[in-house]
């Protein structure tokens, strides 16, 4: 009987993790795009937003410490499965092709260990622009709030290349989950033909749906002109 | 009755340490209703005469239910068929001038012993750590003693035809041996027969698999369209489901 430790550095458990720890980066990046929607919404909904994460004190951080855990641990075990293989299969096949049919293998598949880096380095240099970014505090009735929705919006209005890089990342990270969330729920022993048929096309549909989401606001910044776009209202 | 002209691209390695290569190959007049080992055969008795080593290839029973063969051929694992083994794959797949690129399987865990000919003992030493039920030696047991509802019987034998002839560690990008393990396991596990070992079975089986060099399935699921038997990629999560069960 393999230790704890030892069963979860098995095969299986490796996945396993891989697995749970991408469900909950999903469910982390579900909330992150409600946070983001409320740019359309009051002239400081989304400073208010901020302003109650950030009174959840403790709390906050012990939601950080597992989201840092959750994705330190899914990069970690992601590159190792790619060296793995790469260590599996020393020779190349001169010719390699899909038998389509019921494979799930698709551009998506194959390039989660590519898709995977971009994110992990994009994750660091978005986290510095906007958690860790200098804001202005500002003053709503006789409140104090850090003016994160006016660092959003001049970051993506005057910069096409975080505009642009951005939206890359984001059809980046579609592509990611695309495949990510169906093999989510077969790492965690999703066994039925039918409910798996159903978990592809519902996973897929996600995959875009947030894509599409967290692209759709710096593009819009950039192209409608900050403040002066008509979906948007500033303090 | 039709005959073609196939030009083939062969890997050719003499053993183990030989870094190997591709040879070209041209056959004539080859039948559409040959198999495409026959072709192969045709090949070699050219080669014999010609005084040249023949190309050496796996085979066995010839009738898709040996598991003996299993050539890459234009990059997928048994040719382009689905649910079919390379000996029941027939030229009339092919057309006139077609280039055919043959390869071994490719693996770490399944070394090239000569040409097209690989050691897949690393799925023997699978099955040695955990494939088998114990059972009374001595009189025959009572037929119906031991009641097994017939859809569990049904979904235990599709697992049971596995042959074991690798094309899912061929295929996968991954050089995973998960589909075949698991299937091995889901087979056992499922009837009552195989409960009292079930759970030393499935962690030994899946300590074998790590310990033989074969990289992590990443449920690309090609494993499952080249399966010859089509035995679905469910055994991989069943092995998962077993494993976590046992270690908990």
């Amino acid at each position: 009987m393999p230790s704890f430790i030892e069963a979860l550095k098995s095969q299986v458990g490796r996945k396993f993790l891989t697995g749970i720890t991408g469900l909950l980066l999903v469910f982390f990046i579900i909330f992150h795009l409600m946070g983001n929607l409320a740019i359309f919404g009051e002239p400081n909904a989304m400073n208010e937003y901020s302003k109650f994460l950030h009174s959840l004190g403790p709390l906050l951080w012990v939601a950080r410490a597992g989201l840092i855990i959750a994705f330190i641990l899914h990069a970690w075990i992601g590159i190792s499965i790619w060296w793995n293989k790469r260590k599996a299969r020393p020779q190349k096949y001169k010719v390699y092709s899909s038998k389509g049919g019921p494979s799930k293998q698709s551009l998506s598949s194959r390039s989660m260990a590519f898709t995977g880096i971009v994110l992990l380095v994009f994750v660091v240099i978005h986290v510095n622009t906007f958690a860790l970014g200098d804001t202005e505090t500002i003053t709503v009735a006789g409140e104090q709030y850090s003016d994160l929705k006016q660092l959003v919006i001049d970051t993506f209005a005057n910069s096409a290349l975080y505009t642009f890089g951005y939206t890359i990342v984001m059809i980046l990270l579609g592509t990611h989950l695309g495949h990510g969330i169906w093999s989510a729920f077969v790492s965690l022993t999703m066994r039925s033909k039918k409910t798996s048929a159903i978990v592809y096309t519902v996973g897929a549909i996600f995959a875009v749906l947030l894509a599409v989401g967290f692209l759709f606001i710096p593009l819009y910044i950039y192209f409608a002109g900050g403040c002066e776009a008509a979906l948007i209202s500033c303090n | 009755m039709s005959t073609m002209t196939i030009h083939l691209k062969i890997w050719r390695q003499k053993n183990a340490n030989d870094p190997g290569h591709f040879e070209d190959y041209t056959l004539d007049e080859v039948s559409e209703h040959m198999s495409f080992l026959e072709m192969l055969d045709v090949l070699n008795e050219n080669l014999i005469k010609e005084g040249t080593e023949p190309v050496e290839f796996d085979y066995d029973c010839r009738e898709g239910i040996c598991g003996s063969c299993n050539l890459v051929i234009n990059g997928r694992a048994h040719g382009p068929k689905h649910k079919t083994a390379v000996c029941q794959l027939h030229m009339r797949n092919y057309s006139d001038g077609d280039t055919i690129v043959i390869e071994p399987p490719r693996a770490a865990a399944f070394p090239v012993i000569k040409d097209l000919v690989v050691d897949r003992s690393a799925f023997d030493r699978i099955i040695e750590a955990g494939g088998y039920v114990s059972v009374k030696t001595g009189s025959a047991p009572e037929a119906n003693l031991i009641p097994i509802a017939q859809d569990v019987s049904n979904e235990s034998f599709d697992y049971a035809t596995c042959i074991g002839c690798g094309a899912c560690v061929a295929a996968c990008p991954n050089s995973s041996a998960a589909l075949f393990t698991g299937a091995k396991l889901a087979h056992l596990n499922l009837l009552p027969q195989g409960q009292p070992e079930r759970e030393k079975r499935t962690i030994a089986m899946v300590d074998q698999m790590d310990k033989e060099g074969f990289g992590d399935c990443s449920n690309h699921g090609e494993c499952e369209a080249v399966c010859p038997v089509g035995i679905s990629i469910s055994a991989i999560a069943e092995m998962r489901k077993d494993y976590l069960k046992a270690v908990i």
